[in-house]
């Protein structure tokens, strides 16, 4: 029996009851004849963890380029924190801390001097930068680093580094440009946490990923960007919301007869079935699908059944359907990244 | 004061992780004391001609200390993105491009010094205008160091960056009047002459030394203060325009 999955608690607040820090309004984008970002319009509120989701290339780290200001918009408006940025983005640099996709802290310095310079680019005072450089070697777990050069730290420290530096002058909006990919599994697990510790913190983040599970666990408002357009932006529970309605299941099997596919279309008109891979078939339905049934006629076919088990609507799904982009080349993607996926 | 604290900070940072590292201080001593052995030695003039051939080493000294240090150190930071850092840090592009060069500026001046102390122990120096010789050292740096800045944020490469310095660099040397005068040029050549910094700044080291300059002091400062002005906003306008695309 399949069970549908909890409404969104009315209890939490939506995240448009709080102020809008970010206020973008038909921004665009373009390199040449190529449109990078088109349009695009969203606002991020005050203490949220807004997620930018998108393939490789869609347009996430030219929009965070547009909103620190390390990239020009050909149109549009952005507002952050009250202030108009669009034509001057120094105006909102002192709110803002950016940690780029690439960790990009000197290799010659040890990783308690850059934190220490990167704090003085901020005007914070010697003793400050100091204590604020020590606690947050703390609180990454860097103590034992701290002395060495950056440029011989692994691949995770210098990711949790550049977070670090990204928060040194604490500021009231972070960008996070995916920050776990290429890392290890654990690392980028040590990551999320942190991220999640910024925001309960009351840090309002802006996370460009394209682990769409990573934004599912972490983020309250989601926004999908697809060749530079927006093409949904919502909570994550609304996002959801359609797709927990259709029941979903996947069953496993050793072996297969000639048309199984047929007969049990036949038997069961309801649902829909659709052959994942060899040795999985997945089960659709908008009604309640019992699993015993159709476990029983496929066996009856001489097929083995190893395992049936209800599939939770994800925001991958949600995502393929808005986008039209086919899982595979996410997923493709994902390998071709590294190991930090969610 | 915010700000301040920024730039003192950069100055700092560069200092310690560029020009004071060892291949760096090896290369502002060896490279000057190379050139001024190489100009004595082939003057032929023993001890006589160390003031006429020390303003030349003086000015070859700093064009090539700093422009040779500053376009690695930004064509490598753009390049590792850690430039980046600089540019969402909440100072002005010109504040942070003076504390990016500072270091460059300081560099050169202290090369300067290096063919100084030598003389020193060569030749009487006794009639030397010593104020007018540090100015002229200071102005020398800053707008080689700007010609280094102009030609870091014009390239994308650390290699194209030392390649198109010396598309300059070598140049000067003939063309600028540090060991022999531009009247000694063919007459085609000179107007480029006139085109380079180091030109004027030669001049002023050649009038403090042993009294030889074309120009008139007040002059030849304040053309190579117009293109130090000029070099920076060149270098400026080429950030915003293909660093903040």
């Amino acid at each position: 029996m399949v069970v549908p999955m909890d409404a969104p608690d009315p209890a939490i607040s939506h995240p448009r009851d709080r102020l809008a820090l970010i206020e973008v309004t038909a921004l665009t984008k373009r390199f040449g004849s190529v449109a990078a970002v088109e349009d695009v319009s969203f606002s991020v509120f005050q203490g949220e963890l807004f997620g930018f989701l998108g393939p490789n290339g869609a347009g996430k780290t030219t929009t965070i380029n547009m909103l620190t200001g390390l990239a020009r918009p050909d149109s549009g408006k952005f507002v952050v924190s009250g202030l108009d940025c669009t034509m001057n983005p120094k105006t909102a640099q002192h709110l803002i801390g950016v940690v780029p996709d690439e960790s990009n802290l000197y290799p010659e310095l040890s990783g308690f001097d850059n934190l220490c310079f990167c704090a003085s680019l901020y005007g914070m005072c010697r003793l400050e930068r100091r204590d604020r450089a020590r606690s947050l070697l703390a609180m990454f777990g860097l103590e034992d680093a701290s002395d060495r050069k950056f440029g011989v730290y692994s691949r995770g420290m210098k990711r949790k580094l550049t977070i670090a530096a990204g928060i040194i002058h604490q500021p009231e909006i972070l960008f996070l440009d995916e920050p776990t990919t290429g890392i290890d599994v654990a690392s980028a697990r040590q990551i999320r946490q942190l991220i999640a510790g910024l925001h309960d913190a009351g840090t309002t983040i802006f996370l460009t990923t394209h682990y769409i599970e990573e934004a599912e666990r972490l983020c309250e408002r989601i926004a999908f960007i697809v060749q530079g357009r927006l093409v949904r932006i919502d909570t994550v529970a609304n996002l959801l919301q359609p797709i927990q309605e259709r029941k979903a299941i996947l069953i496993s099997v050793t072996n297969t007869v000639d048309d199984l596919h047929g007969k049990l279309a036949a038997a069961f008109p309801h649902f829909d079935f659709q052959a994942v891979s060899d040795g999985q078939i997945r089960v659709e339905s908008e009604d309640t699908i019992n699993i015993s049934p159709l476990v029983r006629l496929i066996e009856d076919q001489g097929v083995e059944v190893t395992e049936a088990r209800q599939l939770k609507p994800s925001l991958e799904d949600v995502f393929v359907r808005v986008s039209g982009i086919e899982l595979e080349a996410m997923r493709k993607e994902k390998e071709k990244s590294g190991g930090g996926s969610a | 004061m915010k700000r301040w604290i920024a730039f003192w900070n950069i100055v700092t940072k560069d200092m310690r992780a560029y020009y004071l590292k060892p291949p760096n201080i090896s290369w502002g001593l060896i490279f000057p004391l190379a050139w001024t052995g190489m100009f004595f030695i082939r003057s032929g003039s023993g001890l006589d001609s160390v003031p006429t051939l020390l303003p030349g080493v003086i000015a070859i000294s700093i064009l090539f200390g700093t422009t040779s240090l500053l376009a690695v150190t930004v064509t490598f930071e753009k390049k590792s993105r850690s430039f980046e850092r600089l540019l969402l840090a909440p100072i002005p592009l010109e504040l942070l491009m003076l504390a990016k060069t500072s270091g460059a500026i300081l560099f050169g001046v202290v090369n300067a010094f290096v063919p100084i102390l030598l003389a020193l122990f060569l030749a009487d120096l006794s009639e030397v205008s010593w104020i007018t010789v540090v100015l002229a050292n200071l102005m020398i740096a800053i707008s080689s160091t700007f010609l280094g800045l102009f030609i870091a944020v014009s390239v994308s490469e650390v290699f194209e960056a030392q390649t198109f310095s010396n598309f300059f660099r070598f140049p000067m040397i003939f063309l600028c009047g540090l060991f022999f005068p531009i009247s000694a040029l063919p007459v085609f050549l000179r107007p480029l002459s006139y085109l380079f910094p180091l030109t004027y700044g030669a001049d002023i080291l050649h009038g403090a030394i042993h009294a030889q300059s074309v120009f008139p002091l007040g002059l030849n400062f304040s053309i190579i203060a117009g293109f130090c002005i000029l070099l920076f906003y060149l270098s400026i306008r080429n950030i915003n325009s293909k660093w903040i695309m």
